[in-house]
């Protein structure tokens, strides 16, 4: 029996706007106090009316031209329509047929490409409060989120396995961050998951897909990962029970425990929702300049993926690019000295991700006394090294006999002798050649 | 010498002036005869308790500075549905009893700036749902010409306010005739603006892509003069238009109209009307040749295509447009909705449902679309087009009760403008039984100005714009 994992994810990030998306509240709202930051749009008191905050809308088409999409030229927003408490206008402004930007693709570091279907923008909700008060079990609203601006991201099913999904899921938060659209803190929630799964099973008697589930809003990389591999293996388990097959009718819809590691269902499909979607009247719809586009597209700063081949080529290792890409003091540094011959470009960058350099202090001067370059007079060397091989005659035996590994006390032994002047790389020459002689 | 109620803006502004009398005068006058009026007609559901010393203020601007803004001191009626901070605002509807606004809707806003004077907020329909008043929570509003007929609707309350002449300016919606047709049943000038033209931010929505605040008012130059304190981009409302707007009031006065282009629209004098109907709407195309504008006869789509279009459409923004009456906030839950209510929200929420979109909502909005388009077409040779407003004249009270359908069979006529979100006005043009006839005169998006000059030639040419003793009716 082999198995394939099915993955697609919905990615909500909050942008980082200064307003939110249809009025002017501030769109900052962690840890504000309740209910501080609204007004008669957020709060969706009879006749309020959205306006569009333009910035946002930016935003969204330079995430998605960050992701390779194609912008959609003619776009506008929908009401999608459900009942929640936190839902101030008993709908969510967002995007249904006409998305700002669409098909795009992310390039895993294999090579691998995972289709983005849509970019859209909408608005976020308030936030409910399950509290006790006065001894009585009540729920609060808070509408200072409400009507922050998210945009969704929405991939294809093109990711056949957690690491692969996790892998995506970095490069996105990587890319929203550096094209400074939105904070992305996951903590924060300013980024959230919502990963769609189900596996092929393909045995000698043929094929089948499992059903889909969707896993509700996850705040973490490893989460994701975990909950993704939990609902593989449930899948499977439970066709190897039930033998049920995806069909149009049986996707549902799971939660994830952090805690206990597990995923727990929430709604199935006969109690899906029916967001009775239409074009929101009180907005006209958009159409978007080609200048508008370019005008986006050069304000892209450069992308981690781009920056990390830069930094290759310049002689930095693939690891440690990587982890420069995505942090700009650390990329500073590299960029001010890629040019300076007395460093080695690749041993500053080792020095600067493992921390052995303090980046805001001194580097050049920190670099050189870092790295300097201990005793390498082989002669010097080995006139330590034949002493501890004269008083040593039984390892020496041992070394010959193929126990090669005792060569290490050798190098401690001189080292000390050496009081750690000696250079290990030196070092370890001497001793192998004289224990080989 | 005209008693006060009697006076248009101009003739109070110079009574202002001349210091014939006070704004105290007229606001005490006015709400006098609210109080003597009001309990029989139920026209106005709140009254403005500070009206008296707003007016204070405009007298003391007045020997101060004059009258330097365009509507100090007129008493205005205002529909239910506008918010006003501070005065209650219920949209006639039981959900919102009580319900104290936090804000102000921008024509109100606009007004009170301009210098008017609310008295207080009117009846209409339940959420403007309906075409009588009778679907109000809170009782219906009657004709002043004749207490056993309909106001009309939804603004029935604000058109009967003018009728009855309980303010000098009242403040209508429309989303489908619910200007015009009050106005025309209870003999007085309603304007609907092009949509867009006038902002409907604090307006509680009723059907958002239509949607158009106006005035009600004794003639078609007070409405000129009212459009132009109201009308505007807002940047509030993301639907209102950037043109400029035009100075109505000035440069309407035309002593003919020769060089206009008039459409009477052969459709609209439906087979089952009402022949007296039809000949008031005949005679007023002879009076506008007569005053030297050409009238052809024109043919559009059949305006029963109209009432399906607008029926799917309407109630499928207002199941939308109502979901924030949830039952958690507001102070009363859902089963305070009244009857016809629910049924808007039911039938709306079925033509948005999945599987049923394409068939109701989709379509609707694809033989909108053919309308836009044939009205388009049509001025491109015509300046205005001319219809009667209804089938015939008011009908009697009890009558929308067991009808769901009979607003919009009322309002056949002003739907397809409506849908094409046209400008129109909807003024007297005679009388049948007793009971006053509208006539409507409607132009192309934006052409405001057009149809504010075409009404007001016609009422300075005939005198259909009269007024009922309130005396002999009651």
């Amino acid at each position: 029996m082999k198995i394939t994992p099915i993955i697609g994810i919905e990615v909500h990030v909050e942008l980082n706007t200064n307003s939110k998306m249809f009025c002017g509240c501030p769109s900052n709202h962690f840890g504000k106090e309740p209910n501080t930051q609204t007004c008669p749009v957020c709060l969706g008191l009879p006749g309020a009316l959205p306006v569009p905050n333009e910035k946002a809308i930016e935003y969204c088409i330079k995430i998605g031209l960050a992701l390779n999409c194609k912008v959609n030229l003619h776009s506008k927003f929908d009401r999608k329509q459900y009942f929640y408490p936190d839902l101030s206008k008993g709908f969510q402004v967002s995007q249904y047929d006409q998305p700002f930007c669409s098909d795009g693709f992310v390039m895993l570091d294999s090579g691998k490409k995972i289709g983005i279907e849509r970019v859209h923008m909408e608005e976020d909700t308030g936030k409910l409060q399950h509290v006790v008060l006065d001894g009585k079990k009540v729920s609060l609203i808070d509408y200072n989120r409400s009507g922050v601006p998210l945009v969704e991201i929405v991939s294809r099913p093109d990711m056949s396995s957690s690491a692969e999904a996790k892998e995506y899921l970095k490069k996105i938060h990587e890319i929203v961050k550096t094209i400074g659209v939105s904070d992305a803190d996951m903590e924060k929630g300013q980024m959230r998951l919502e990963p769609t799964v189900n596996t092929l099973i393909e045995e000698e008697n043929g094929s089948h897909y499992t059903p889909l589930s969707e896993i509700k809003n996850i705040n973490s990389f490893n989460f994701a990962s975990q909950a993704i591999d939990y609902e593989v293996n449930r899948q499977v388990e439970e066709f190897k029970l039930t033998g049920n097959e995806k069909s149009v009718t049986n996707k549902t819809t799971r939660g994830y425990d952090a805690i206990k590691k597990i995923t727990f269902l929430q709604r199935s499909k006969e109690e899906a929702k029916d967001y009775r979607y239409f074009p929101e009247p009180d907005i006209p719809p958009f159409i978007i300049e080609n200048e508008l586009i370019e005008k986006l597209k050069d304000e892209i700063p450069q992308l981690p993926d781009q920056i990390v081949n830069d930094l290759v080529k310049t002689g930095v290792e693939i690891k440690y690019s990587k982890i420069i890409a995505i942090n700009k003091e650390m990329l500073k540094v590299i960029e001010e000295y890629k040019n300076d011959n007395e460093l080695d470009i690749n041993k500053l960058a080792g020095l600067i991700v493992n921390k052995k350099i303090d980046i805001k202090g001194d580097i050049k001067g920190e670099y050189l006394k870092v790295s300097k370059v201990g005793n390498t007079n082989i002669e010097e060397l080995e006139l330590v090294v034949k002493k501890i091989i004269t008083n040593n005659p039984s390892l020496v035996d041992q070394y010959k006999k193929g126990k090669t590994n005792v060569a290490t006390y050798f190098v401690g032994q001189a080292m000390r002798e050496t009081g750690g002047q000696a250079d290990p790389k030196t070092l370890n020459q001497v001793v192998q050649n004289l224990l080989s002689k | 010498m005209k008693q006060f109620h009697e006076l248009n803006i101009k003739e109070i502004h110079d009574g202002y002036l001349n210091k014939e009398f006070s704004c105290v005068e007229i606001i005490n006058h006015f709400l006098k005869r609210i109080e003597k009026y009001n309990p029989k007609l139920n026209i106005y559901l709140a009254i403005n308790k500070n009206a008296l010393i707003e007016a204070e203020a405009v007298d003391n601007e007045i020997s101060e500075r004059g009258i330097s803004r365009p509507l100090l001191g007129i008493p205005f009626a205002v529909k239910d549905n506008f918010l006003t901070k501070g005065l209650e605002t219920t949209a006639s509807s039981n959900i919102l009893k009580g319900y104290l606004p936090q804000y102000e809707s921008t024509v109100t806003k606009k007004i009170k700036e301009a210098g008017a004077i609310i008295l207080g907020k009117t009846n209409m329909d339940s959420f403007a749902h309906g075409s009588s008043t009778e679907t109000s929570d809170f009782g219906p509003t009657l004709n002043p010409w004749n207490i056993e007929k309909l106001p009309g609707g939804s603004s029935g309350g604000s058109a009967a306010a003018i009728s009855a002449q309980l303010a000098t300016v009242a403040l209508g919606t429309e989303t489908a005739g619910s200007i015009r047709q009050p106005a025309s049943w209870c003999g007085v000038t309603g304007f609907k603006p092009t949509y867009g033209r006038v902002s409907r931010f604090g307006v509680i929505a009723m059907a958002s892509s239509t949607d158009s605040p106006g005035p009600i008012c004794k003639s078609a130059e007070d409405c000129a003069i009212v459009t132009g304190v109201i009308a505007g981009q807002d940047n509030k409302d993301a639907t209102t238009s950037p043109l400029p707007v035009e100075k109505y009031s000035e440069g309407i006065f035309s002593k003919d109209l020769r060089g206009l282009r008039i459409g009477i629209v052969k459709e609209y004098l439906l087979p089952e009307m009402n022949e007296d109907v039809k000949n008031l709407i005949l005679n007023a195309s002879d009076q506008f040749k007569l005053m030297g504008a050409s009238v052809e006869e024109v043919s559009l789509m059949d305006p029963h295509y109209s009432i399906g279009v607008y029926t799917v459409i309407q109630r499928s923004e207002v199941s939308s447009n109502l979901a924030r009456f949830d039952g958690i906030r507001f102070g009363q839950n859902r089963d305070a909705f009244c009857e016809e209510t629910k049924r808007r929200i039911m039938l709306g929420t079925y033509t948005l449902s999945a599987g049923y979109y394409d068939a109701f909502y989709k379509k609707a909005q694809t033989v909108r679309t053919k309308i836009i388009n044939e009205f388009s077409e049509l001025f491109k040779k015509y300046d205005a087009i001319i219809g009667p407003t209804s089938p015939g004249p008011a009908q009697a009270t009890g009558i929308s009760i067991k009808q769901p359908m009979y607003g919009e069979m009322e309002d056949i006529l002003l739907e397809p403008s409506s849908i094409a979100g046209l400008t129109s006005i909807g003024l007297p043009c005679g009388f049948v039984d007793g009971l006053p006839i509208g006539l409507q005169i409607t132009g192309n998006q934006f052409k405001e100005s057009i149809v504010f000059k075409i009404a007001d030639c016609y009422q300075r040419h005939t005198n259909f714009q009269l007024f009922p003793d309130l005396e002999k009716v009651l």
